[in-house]
């Protein structure tokens, strides 16, 4: 009876959005009196960061402080359709559509300081901190502010915007399965290495070598968020979770936390990641969604990892003590 | 905990000179959040709230036979009950907004129940209490049936019949297919060559999508004839589309509010509260508020599918993966949910991240009698990913060689023919599993070092397919390859930031690809062959097809 | 059957009636109006509810509300006023919230391990906040948080 290292290496990619397409989003966005600007959305912030986003998103294109924007999401009265928070679509689908709407509002913003400053609108640039100036001419300069409410109380413009963005949704062949998927896929491979113990079964020890590949990181701090957070959940499933647990028969059903069994703060991975941005041609700024992806290559790399240290193949998940047990009472019977 | 950006790679086609776009600001709603602040549905206020708790079966597969609610109606505190014909139309299917399935689950079950804790009668009542204790009041009559449990069980003949639109136990796909097809190139002509074959059976469990805020609705009566609904929906209008649809009032009768929820992970798309709460705040014409408790959450809100899993593998002697095939059952439950749109995803997902000359798939959406399953992260892709990566480890073994030169060595490159017959560009899992490699002080020879996502396709053309269903209805032509998007179809091509190709299509983006004919409710073309047991339905749903969004989506 | 009670609220006191069987949590939510401790599971099960009753940790889903007759409870909010608790700026800092479910009950149990044990260990930590769940973060976060917090109250 020991306990034994072992290693598991897994590569995966996820697709970005509805897999066929045919799934829209919508943003509104609109500057009040002082250039301020609000974006509309009804779009769904379920703790993976849609608000702090796409706040960023709006704010580089608008060219104003991140602070001037402020993201409302869900309301069915004052957000345009959006097809909601799954299928890893929130940045790249509401992403796409926020940059649209924000690029018509900072159009009408620009127009209405080439007025105040008497120059052609090409001509002027905003650096993100509340001016817009004459390009290499930054003291010819009017500020968002003055900006946004010249062009609503001086010219009677509207500083607004609406943007949509949609992949047409695909057919797919009956007999070959062709169809058009989604436009851009994120990536990761993984290096678990972790202990089993053929005593008890347990696994433990556990460290990850990651590289994800996600487009570009839009926050870096949300997409560790995700990655840490999904990688988390990806153990969990990997070695402890299920409605089932006696699969397909329905006995022994968790019906609470103390039954459906979850990793704690004291059962943590070690978790070492690498973040690589491949820009994808039609994200916003190059971003995909890495929500999803992250969980998906924890479960086959601590079931490679556990043969590489003990030498079962365990194909049904979870990967429990009791399966260990069971499948090393068989190899030495064998 | 440590991260790293590796800002080397990919350089050239980054744009890094931004101002907001990259930063780690902090996040909009963390205020909220840390003073427990942030508005999730259950926290807003209403006077007069009324509550709503199920009557559910206590059986997997019953007939019912009577509901005698009158004693839980003389109950004190008991405002209204809520049966199956108080649904203006109790049945539906959540992707009939999208024109895919057929409707085929009750809002409040009628005549029989198919799943545990499927819900059959609701009681409204002044306290949570009061609703409880009428739920309990009210006497179910059941007649006990065959359950089944089993999906490879499921589809043999004289099975239980699980659903009643889908007799054969299986989701009727395109074309009133019994599954989902993948074919390209030919797979038995390539294992004959292969050097090594390697089989695996993988089954994955069903899994609670445990978010720490349980599903739920609050809805309120609001002035002029509108209702409100405070939700913790996953989709806004996918929830106000379906809740229109099964209370039969226009969209603009009903005003959402949501967007700050306590996690989803993908159990809060299938709007399983909200239509029942509505319901209630239109009969009552008081809020009614109708959560989820944590074992309900758990054994009767929808999990993550159970998926088995058969894969074949031909390897070559130098380690190329020349065949792969993969048979798939994806455990529905009960009901369709969104089970049916991820065999396609599944599908499309096919081989992995692989270039392979030749792969055939055969998956099948089958009804059981359990919890339906629905949406999780990872949704469609995380178990095959779990056999296919399995498969990948002991494939490496079979050729001799190290499981990330292994990898590197099949990895899909920019340039190759994926199998779903369009071309891969921004792919990145070599880089990815050298950096990986390097970060875990994995040993990879020069020659793997060198390796690149960006050359070195070895597929480019689309080999010459076997397909062998035979069912095809006549006047079929194959789809074109349209570009329907920038990047699918091309090599990479790298524009600047800000990603340029926002479609604005106003009109709802009429597809171009050609008109298909539609799927399902008429019966099988006649020239069709006889279909692989077991025999698919011929439903006949009498109502006409329901499609919130059809102006844009072309019908299946 | 109805009881009074009368206890302290976040330094307020409030006197009112609680049914039989009634739950704090409930009694807090619905009457009271502090919605900020959060239904998870009524089961003791995850700690989303967790708050303070005489300066222990208590889960307000399993605390009768007749039981917190003379007592002192606290939620969150008492953390918030007038200024935010160290944590809560930790927690902004540390990323240490997604969805934001698990925060507050999070917050109070860290408050309570530091107000009796000011300098944790990283296992302190740990045992201190497990029994609330998070199925975001990874804990990760929040654990280092935490740690952050003591660290700057001990060196202050």
């Amino acid at each position: 009876m020991a306990k034994h290292r072992g290693r598991g290496t897994v590569a995966v990619n996820y697709p970005i959005g509805m897999n066929l397409g045919g799934d829209p989003s919508q943003a509104l966005v609109h500057s009040n009196p002082e250039g301020q600007f609000t974006v509309a959305l009804s779009s769904i912030d379920l703790g993976q960061g849609m608000k702090s986003v796409t706040r960023q998103i709006a704010a580089e294109t608008l060219g104003v402080p991140v602070g001037h924007v402020y993201v409302d999401t869900a309301d069915s009265d004052t957000g345009a359709q959006c097809m909601g928070s799954f299928a890893s679509r929130g940045t790249h689908r509401v992403g796409n559509a926020v940059i649209a709407a924000a690029k018509e509002a900072r159009a009408v913003m620009l127009a209405a300081a080439a007025r105040e400053l008497e120059v052609n609108p090409t001509d002027l640039e905003t650096d993100g901190l509340g001016n817009i100036h004459v390009k290499g001419a930054p003291q010819r300069s009017v500020t968002t502010k003055d900006a946004a409410n010249a062009a609503q109380f001086k010219y009677g413009e509207s500083v607004s915007g609406s943007g949509i963005f949609l992949i047409p949704m695909s057919d797919v062949d009956v007999e070959t399965g062709e169809m058009n998927t989604v436009s851009c896929f994120a990536h990761c491979a993984m290096i678990v290495d972790l202990t089993v113990d053929d005593k008890t079964g347990e696994i433990s020890d556990v460290q990850i070598n990651s590289a994800y590949e996600i487009g570009r990181a839009l926050n870096p701090k949300l997409m560790e968020q995700q990655l840490v957070g999904g990688a988390w959940m990806g153990l969990s499933h990997a070695a402890y979770e299920t409605t089932e647990p006696a699969y397909p028969s329905r006995d022994h059903r968790p019906f609470d936390f103390s039954s459906y069994v979850m990793p704690g703060p004291g059962d943590l991975a070690q978790h070492d990641i690498a973040i690589l941005e491949r820009p994808a041609p039609d994200g916003p700024f190059g971003g995909k969604g890495p929500g999803e992806m992250c969980a998906n290559p924890v479960l086959p790399a601590v079931a490679n990892a556990v043969f590489d240290a003990v030498g079962v193949e365990i194909d049904t998940l979870p990967i429990t003590p009791e399966r260990i047990l069971r499948a090393l009472k068989e190899q030495r019977g064998a | 905990m440590s991260l790293d950006f590796r800002k080397d790679l990919f350089a050239d086609e980054r744009d890094d000179n931004l101002n907001v776009v990259g930063k780690p600001i902090r996040r909009q709603d963390i205020l909220g959040h840390v003073t427990g602040t942030s508005p999730f549905f259950d926290d807003n206020k209403f006077d007069n709230l009324l509550h709503l708790k199920c009557v559910r079966s206590p059986h997997h597969h019953a007939r019912i036979v009577s509901i005698d609610t009158a004693k839980a109606e003389a109950m004190p505190g008991v405002v209204r009950l809520l049966r199956g014909r108080d649904v203006p139309v109790n049945l539906n299917t959540l992707l009939s907004l999208l024109d895919f399935g057929l409707d085929d689950e009750p809002v409040l079950a009628e005549t029989k129940v198919s799943y545990w804790g499927e819900p059959i009668v609701a009681v409204i009542a002044t306290s949570e209490q009061a609703a409880l204790d009428a739920v309990a009041a009210v006497e179910v009559r059941y007649e006990e049936l065959p359950a089944v449990f089993d999906v490879e069980e499921a589809l043999k003949p004289g099975a239980p019949t699980v659903n009643e639109t889908y007799p054969g136990n299986h989701f009727v796909f395109y074309e009133n297919t019994d599954h989902q097809r993948l074919r390209f190139g030919d797979t038995e002509a390539r294992f004959a060559r292969a050097a090594h074959i390697v089989e695996g059976r993988y089954q994955l469990t069903p899994i609670e999508q445990a978010p720490m805020e349980p599903n739920g609705a609050i809805a309120a009566p609001e002035t002029n004839d509108r209702f409100a609904c405070y939700t913790p929906t996953q989709g806004l209008f996918f929830s106000v589309g379906t809740c229109a649809k099964v209370l039969d009032v226009d969209l603009n009768r009903l005003h959402f509010i949501g967007g700050t929820v306590g996690g989803g992970f993908g159990g809060k798309v299938d709007s399983v509260c909200e239509p029942l709460a509505i319901l209630g705040a239109m009969l009552t014409r008081q809020p009614v508020r109708y959560v989820l408790n944590r074992a309900e959450e758990m054994q009767v809100s929808a999990p993550r599918s159970a998926e088995l899993w058969e894969i074949k593998d031909g390897i070559a002697e130098d380690g190329r993966i020349l065949a792969r095939e993969f048979k798939g059952w994806f455990d529905a439950g009960a009901y369709t949910r969104l089970t049916s749109y991820g065999v396609v995803k599944c599908t499309g997902h096919l081989p992995g991240p692989y270039t392979i000359p030749a792969v055939k798939s055969d998956i099948w959406c089958v009804f059981t009698n359990r919890t339906p399953a629905t949406a999780m992260r990872g949704f469609g892709v995380l178990g095959v990913d779990f056999a296919i990566e399995r498969q990948m480890d002991k494939g490496a073994r079979a050729a001799g060689l190290g499981p990330m030169e292994y990898r590197l060595i099949n990895a899909y490159r920019d340039g190759d023919m994926k199998a779903t017959r369009r071309v891969a560009s921004n792919t990145a899992l070599v880089e990815c599993i050298q950096v990986a490699a390097e970060k875990a002080g994995y040993p990879l020879a020069p020659e793997y070092k060198a390796m690149t996502s960006m050359t070195g396709a070895s597929l480019t053309q689309i080999p010459e397919t076997v397909t062998d269903s035979g069912r095809r209805p006549a006047g079929y032509t194959a789809i074109e390859k349209t570009e329907v998007s920038p990047g699918l179809g091309e090599a990479a091509q790298v524009q600047p930031t800000p990603a340029a190709p926002v479609a604005r299509a106003r009109t709802g983006g009429a597809s171009s690809l050609p008109e298909r004919p539609s799927y399902a409710p008429q019966p099988a073309p006649p020239q069709a062959a006889p279909p692989p047991a077991p025999e698919p339905p011929e439903p006949a749903p009498a109502k006409p097809r329901y499609s919130r969004y059809s102006s844009s989506i072309r019908r299946r | 059957m109805t009881t009074p009670v009368h206890f302290t609220h976040n330094g307020r006191p409030v006197s009112l009636f609680t049914e039989a069987g009634e739950s704090l949590l409930s009694l807090l939510r619905l009457k009271l109006g502090d919605q900020t401790p959060k239904y998870g599971c009524g089961q003791g099960g995850c700690g989303a509810c967790s708050v303070r009753i005489d300066g222990q940790l208590r889960l307000a889903c399993l605390t009768l509300a007749e039981t917190v007759d003379g007592a002192e409870v606290e939620t969150v909010a008492a953390l918030s006023a007038p200024n935010l608790d160290p944590l809560q700026e930790a927690f902004m800092d540390h990323f240490a919230a997604q969805c934001g479910y698990c925060t507050p009950g999070m917050i109070v149990a860290a408050r309570t391990l530091l107000d009796t044990n000011p300098r944790p260990s990283r296992d302190e930590v740990i045992e201190a906040i497990s029994g609330n769940l998070c199925r975001c973060t990874g804990y990760e976060p929040i654990i280092d948080a935490i740690l952050a917090v003591a660290a700057q109250e001990v060196s202050a």
